[in-house]
C-alpha cells in the first residue's frame, strides 16, 4: 500500500480507512462519527499550501508517501519501545506508553492510582461503548482535516479524568514510540479531563525505537480543564529525524482556570502540532510558550489558535525558534478575540534564529480583535546570532560552536524558564542540550 | 625572545588601509603604552591582536612567544595568553556571568591540554578576584554586563584578566567612560597584575590613565603607523603639547 506517487497521497489514505475501518475500535455510534470524520477529511483533502492555515506546510508536498497502519506491536517490538523509554525515562513521574498507535499496559505504571484519578486505555472505553465519553472524545474539530482523520483512524490513546478536588503531585507522562522494523503510520487520540478545583502536570514525548525511522505518527489530544483546575503540560517532540508527526491539541479552560504549556521540537522530519485553546469560563489564565530547535532538512510547525471567548482571560505566547542548515520553522499564531470578551489581555512573542543562509524561519503572528476594551499586542523577529557577541566571547577562549551553543540557550532560555516544574524545566534544558551537542 | 611582537603590520577595513607598517615589541614585565589622536589606529591595533573579524591583514606578522598569531582563531590566541579587555564590553542577556566565565576558563584549559577546574575550585578562585575588585556576588550571577554601570563593565574586564592570567594584556581605552574612583579601582586591578611575566599594552587617548598604570615605554601612534616611542615622560609632553605635532611627522 506504499503509495509513492504524491497526487495520490489523498486517495491512498481513502484506500486505508476502506481497509481498517472495520477493524478500528468503537462500534455503533462511533463507527458513523468516524465515517463522518472520513468523509470531512475526504472534501478538504490532504491539506496543500493554497490552503492559507496550510500555506507553509504544503502536506501534498511533504508527504509523499501514506503508510500501512502500524501492526499491534509483538514482544521484539515492545522490547526495543521499552529501551527507548528507559533512555528518556523522567524521575518520578507516572508513565503511560504508546507503542505504535497502542496502549502498552506492561510499559506503563497504572498501580496504586491516587483518589480521583483514573486511567483507561481509549480502545476499552470505546468497546465498552461509553457513549457520553465516546462523544466526548469524536466531537473535535471537522474543518480541519488532519484533525478529522486523526478521528477517523484513531485505535487507541488513553483517557484520564481527575474528580473534583483532586491535585496529582505526580506528573503523568504519556510516551508516544514508534518501535521500528517497517515504516507505518499511528493514529492515537488521547483525553483528559480536568474537574473543577484540580491540578496535574502532563508531560507528552515522542520517540522511535532503536531501528525506527521513516514512521508517520497522528496523534489529537483533547482537554478539558474545570472551574478553578490548573494543568501545567510539556510536550517533547524527539522523533526521528525522518518521521512525520502530525498532532493537534484541542483545550479549554473553564472559569478561572489555568493552563501552562510548553513544547520542543528537535525531532521529526516534518512536524505540525496544532493548538486550540479555549477560553471558555472568565478569569482564565494561558501561557503557551514553545521552542523548535531543527536542523538538517527538518520542517516544525507549530499552528496555534487562541480562542478568548468571554472576557476578563489573560493569554502570553513567547515562541522561540533555532534553524540550522536548510530547516524550516513555522509559528503561526492566531488570537482572537471575541464582541463579549472585554478585558481580554493578550499578548504574544516569537523570535527565530537563523544560524545558516539557507535556514528558514516564517512567523505568523494574527489578531482578530472584535471587542473594544482589550490589551492585545504582538510581535515576531527573525535574525542570525549578534557576531559581536561571538567574538567577545570567543576573545575569552570559547571555542565558536561553544559560544554560539551558550547563546543560543539563552535565547530559547527565556521560553524554557516558563515551565513551572523545576525538575521538568532541567528535562527541557537537557533536551535543548542534546540538540546543541549533537551539532557541536 | 619578546613576548609579543608586531612587524610591519598592514591592515585593511573595506578597502580602507589603517595600518600602514605598524612595528611593536613587548618584551615580558614590560607595560607600554600607545597614545594618539582619534582614528590613528589604536583600536585597531588591538582588534587584530585578538582576532576581531572583518579586518585584512595585507602585510608584516604578528608573533607570539615567536608563533604566528594571526594562524589562530580567537579562542587559540586567548588559550595561549592574549587578553584583550574591551573598549565596550557587550552584554550577553541569559548567560550569567559565573556561566560564561566558568566554560570559558575550562576552553582555555582543555585547549592547553589541562583539567577542568572543578566547580568548588573555580567558585572560590572567582570570588576571591571579585573581592579584591569590589564587585559583588550578585553581580556574577546576572548576565554577563547586563545591566551593569560602565565602570562595573570595565572592573569584569579585569576579574577575567585575573582570572585567565594571560601572558599579555591589551587594554583597549580602559579609562573610557570612567570617574577617577572607578578608574583607580580598576587601574590598582591592573597594577596588582603586573608581574615580571607578563606584559600589558595600554592603550589611550588621556595622559590622567598613566598616572595610575605606569607605563615602561610611550609609543605616539598617528596615522597608522608607530611615530614616536619613549619613557614615560614623552606621556607628560603629549599632554602639554597634544599630537598635532605628530600629524605631519606621519
Amino acid at each position: 500500500m506504499n503509495v509513492v506517487a504524491k497526487t495520490e497521497t489523498g486517495r491512498a489514505l481513502g484506500d486505508a480507512f476502506a481497509v481498517v475501518r472495520d477493524r478500528l475500535p468503537g462500534k455503533g455510534k462511533i463507527a458513523d462519527q468516524r465515517r463522518e470524520a472520513f468523509e470531512a477529511y475526504e472534501r478538504l483533502g490532504l491539506p496543500h499550501r493554497r490552503i492559507e492555515d496550510w500555506k507553509y506546510t504544503d502536506l501534498r508536498a511533504l508527504m509523499r508517501e501514506v503508510l500501512p497502519l502500524a501492526p499491534a506491536p509483538d514482544a521484539a517490538a515492545l522490547n526495543r519501545a521499552a529501551a527507548a523509554v528507559e533512555l528518556r525515562a523522567i524521575d518520578g513521574v507516572r508513565r503511560l506508553v504508546l507503542v505504535d498507535g497502542a496502549f502498552a499496559p506492561d510499559l506503563s505504571d497504572l498501580g496504586n492510582l491516587d483518589k480521583g484519578l483514573s486511567i483507561r486505555p481509549l480502545r476499552e472505553v470505546l468497546d465498552a461503548g461509553d457513549a457520553a465519553l465516546s462523544a466526548q472524545a469524536f466531537a473535535s474539530d471537522t474543518s480541519n482535516p488532519m484533525i478529522a482523520l486523526n478521528g477517523a483512524m484513531a485505535t487507541d490513546g488513553v483517557v484520564i479524568d481527575i474528580a473534583n478536588g483532586t491535585v496529582l503531585a505526580q506528573p503523568l507522562h504519556i510516551v508516544h514510540v514508534a518501535s521500528g522494523a517497517t515504516p507505518t503510520a499511528m493514529f492515537t487520540r488521547s483525553l483528559l479531563r480536568l474537574g473543577r478545583d484540580t491540578g496535574v502536570t502532563l508531560v507528552e514525548s515522542y520517540l522511535a525505537g532503536d531501528g525506527a525511522k521513516a514512521y508517520q505518527t497522528h496523534d489529537g489530544l483533547i482537554v478539558a480543564i474545570g472551574d478553578n483546575a490548573r494543568l501545567d503540560h510539556v510536550r517533547l517532540v524527539e522523533d526521528s529525524v525522518d518521521a512525520f508527526n502530525i498532532s493537534s491539541a484541542t483545550v479549554s479552560l473553564g472559569a478561572h482556570a489555568h493552563f501552562n504549556t510548553f513544547g520542543l521540537t528537535s525531532g521529526g522530519h516534518v512536524s505540525r502540532y496544532q493548538l486550540t485553546v479555549t477560553c471558555a469560563g472568565e478569569g482564565s489564565n494561558v501561557e503557551t510558550n514553545g521552542v523548535n530547535l531543527i536542523n538538517g532538512k527538518q520542517h516544525a510547525d507549530t499552528t496555534l489558535f487562541m480562542d478568548h471567548a468571554v472576557p476578563h482571560c489573560a493569554s502570553r505566547e513567547i515562541f522561540r525558534a533555532v534553524v540550522d542548515d536548510r530547516a524550516h520553522s513555522v509559528f503561526q499564531g492566531r488570537i482572537i478575540v471575541r464582541p463579549d470578551a472585554q478585558k481580554t489581555d493578550a499578548k504574544m512573542m516569537t523570535r527565530a534564529l537563523l544560524l545558516s543562509d539557507d535556514a528558514e524561519a516564517d512567523n505568523k503572528p494574527e489578531l482578530e480583535i472584535f471587542a473594544d476594551d482589550v490589551t492585545c499586542g504582538h510581535g515576531a523577529t527573525t535574525g542570525a546570532l549578534d557576531e559581536s557577541l561571538l567574538f567577545y566571547m570567543r576573545a575569552r577562549g570559547l571555542p565558536e560552536k561553544e559560544a554560539q551553543a551558550l547563546l543560543i540557550q539563552a535565547f530559547v532560555g527565556e521560553a524554557i524558564e516558563t515551565i513551572a516544574s523545576d525538575a521538568l524545566r532541567e528535562v527541557a534544558i537537557a533536551t535543548a542540550q542534546r540538540w546543541l551537542q549533537a551539532r557541536a | 625572545m619578546s613576548l609579543l611582537e608586531v612587524k610591519d603590520l598592514q591592515v585593511r577595513v573595506e578597502e580602507r588601509e589603517i595600518l600602514h607598517g605598524l612595528s611593536l615589541t613587548v618584551n615580558p614585565g614590560e607595560v607600554h603604552a600607545i597614545m594618539g589622536p582619534n582614528g590613528s589606529g589604536k583600536s585597531t591595533l588591538s582588534h587584530v591582536i585578538a582576532g576581531k573579524p572583518g579586518y585584512e591583514v595585507t602585510g608584516g606578522q604578528i608573533l607570539f612567544k615567536g608563533e604566528d598569531l594571526l594562524e589562530m582563531a580567537p579562542n587559540e590566541r586567548a588559550a595561549k595568553g592574549v587578553f584583550l579587555a574591551f573598549q565596550y564590553p557587550v552584554e550577553i542577556p541569559g548567560v550569567t556571568t559565573w556561566n560564561f566565565l566558568h566554560a570559558a576558563l575550562n576552553a582555555q584549559r582543555k585547549a592547553r591540554g589541562e583539567d577542568e577546574i572543578s566547580s568548588p575550585a573555580f567558585l572560590r578562585k572567582v570570588r576571591e578576584v571579585a573581592k579584591s575588585l569590589n564587585i559583588p556576588q550578585d553581580m556574577l550571577k546576572r548576565g554577563v554586563n547586563v545591566g551593569f554601570s560602565g565602570g562595573e563593565k570595565k572592573r569584569n574586564e579585569i576579574l577575567q584578566m585575573a582570572l585567565f592570567e594571560p601572558a599579555v594584556c591589551i587594554l583597549d581605552e580602559m579609562d573610557s567612560g570612567l570617574d577617577i574612583d572607578a578608574l583607580r579601582i580598576a587601574a590598582d586591578g591592573v597594577n596588582a597584575l603586573r608581574s615580571p611575566e607578563r606584559a600589558m599594552v595600554v592603550i589611550t587617548h588621556y595622559q590622567r590613565l598613566l598616572n595610575y598604570i605606569v607605563p615602561d615605554v610611550v609609543h605616539v601612534m598617528s596615522k597608522g603607523r608607530v611615530v614616536k616611542s619613549g619613557g614615560k615622560e614623552l606621556a607628560l609632553e603629549l599632554e602639554e603639547s597634544g599630537y598635532a605635532q605628530f600629524e605631519d611627522a606621519a
